[in-house]
């Protein structure tokens, strides 16, 4: 509560609240300073998520304050990985347990990823940069604003070049798409320049990078895409 | 005082309220075979109700009652859980309805983590509800909660698993009647029937690698 916006300027219309007990303003961050920038990470199973978040994370850890939260469905697997790669310290990672329903806990239900996310906060103090990775899904996921800034749908190429045209809310409204393992695409039959073409088509002026995580093990035009973001905040 | 349509926003699952990830120990028995089909659930839900259903939904309908024993009550809740897990599980589902409660209500000061009937009561009070309404959807919660997450886990018909629920509503509406004619009572004379074997798969669930629900 911050009663002291309550007040009425003498040149305002007289008017009353129909509820006074209830903040009707937005709550102010708590100690002034801008909180971390959210970036939900969702996909399918197996399109790289994880590998994404721990490229990112060697790429980024040493030049921001960094945290990462996992929801997948074994609550430990993600952020073993993590741990075992050796790219994030345990206590700045959390995984969130969601009920046999991923996409739930990122859009429609987000208090225990917000609960993990002001949990990192308060025991690591001011972060840049928060990553949120959602359990494996399909392509209607996505993450709700009230939880994250931005979010980047990971596809891979080995589920076919048709995945950007059937389009899909996570194809069609993702801040970033990252279409992965195009190391694959020979073995796969999978044509880049179809995908490309489909996700323009579907995604208009909304960005698309194309991305072998086996080749570049920083991510490169992800991390990029990330400090643009941090640069106009 | 406030309506039948404010009680059944908060009772309705679709309140964010963190609900969804808990299955109110039902997962631990289900992976311990005691809950297989509809009928073991049925069985299942009634202990509940006779039990965990019965305390929420006193606990919630005193917190309403008098907003003011909420500290009280939060330490009643504590001598109650014997399980630390479930004693986690309650205050991170207080925690999360807090947060919803917050954007709807003015919700009086409970702390960060209130126990989830605590801060249902809370929040009941908050928006005009009586303890007799607010034990009638903890009751309701209690039961609703586990037989969804039995939809999940064990792929029962979910219309068997309704016509359940159904039967079961006159149960659960005669055991939040109990409850809430006993909410002006002392915190130490408020039920306080328990499950010593839920208590026991709580501790194991937790130490589970994989697990799919939180408790």
């Amino acid at each position: 509560m911050h009663p002291e916006l309550h007040e009425h300027g003498p040149d305002e219309v007289p008017h009353t609240h129909p509820e006074p007990g209830v903040d009707p303003h937005a709550p102010l961050a708590s100690d002034g300073a801008p909180r971390a920038l959210r970036i939900g990470i969702g996909g399918p199973v197996g399109s790289g998520k994880t590998a994404l978040v721990a490229a990112l994370c060697r790429a980024l850890g040493e030049e921001l304050e960094l945290a990462v939260v996992t929801n997948d469905i074994y609550t430990t697997e993600d952020a073993d990985f993590l741990l075992r790669n050796g790219v994030l310290p345990a206590e700045r990672i959390r995984a969130v347990e969601t009920g046999c329903c991923p996409h739930t806990a990122i859009r429609d239900d987000i208090s225990a990823n917000l609960d993990a996310v002001e949990d990192l906060e308060s025991s690591l103090g001011p972060l840049d940069l928060v990553l949120v990775e959602s359990g494996g899904d399909n392509l209607t996921a996505t993450f709700s604003k009230g939880l994250i800034d931005q979010q980047i749908f990971v596809v891979d190429v080995s589920g076919g070049d048709k995945v950007p045209r059937k389009g899909g809310p996570g194809v069609t409204t993702a801040d970033l798409l990252v279409i992965n393992k195009t190391d694959l695409a020979p073995m796969v039959g999978a044509d880049l320049s179809v995908m490309d073409r489909d996700a323009k088509a579907r995604r208009h002026d909304l960005p698309t990078v194309f991305l072998s995580l086996a080749q570049d093990k920083a991510a490169t035009p992800v991390a990029e895409w990330i400090r643009g973001l941090l640069a106009v905040r | 005082m406030a309506g039948l349509a404010t009680l059944l926003l908060l009772a309705d699952g679709r309140l964010p309220s963190g609900g969804h990830a808990h299955s109110a120990g039902l997962e631990a028995q289900v992976s311990a075979g005691r809950v297989h089909d509809v009928a073991s659930l049925g069985g299942f839900l009634q202990g509940k109700l006779a039990t965990s259903g019965l305390v929420s939904a006193a606990f919630a309908a005193a917190a309403c009652g008098d907003v003011t024993r909420c500290a009280a009550l939060d330490d009643g809740l504590d001598a109650r859980t014997p399980s630390p897990a479930l004693r986690k599980a309650s205050r991170a589902q207080g925690r999360a309805l807090l947060r919803a409660g917050r954007a709807m209500w003015a919700v009086a000061d409970l702390g960060r983590e209130p126990h989830q009937p605590v801060a249902l009561g809370a929040l009941a009070a908050a928006a005009g509800l009586t303890p007799g309404q607010v034990a009638v959807a903890a009751a309701h919660g209690t039961i609703t909660g586990p037989a969804s997450a039995a939809v999940r886990l064990l792929g029962l018909d979910p219309y068997a698993v309704h016509a359940l629920l159904a039967r079961l509503a006159p149960v659960c509406d005669r055991v939040a009647a109990t409850a809430a004619a006993r909410s002006g009572d002392p915190v130490d004379d408020l039920p306080s029937a328990g499950a010593p074997l839920l208590d026991i798969g709580a501790e194991h669930h937790a130490t589970w690698e994989v697990r799919l629900f939180a408790s």
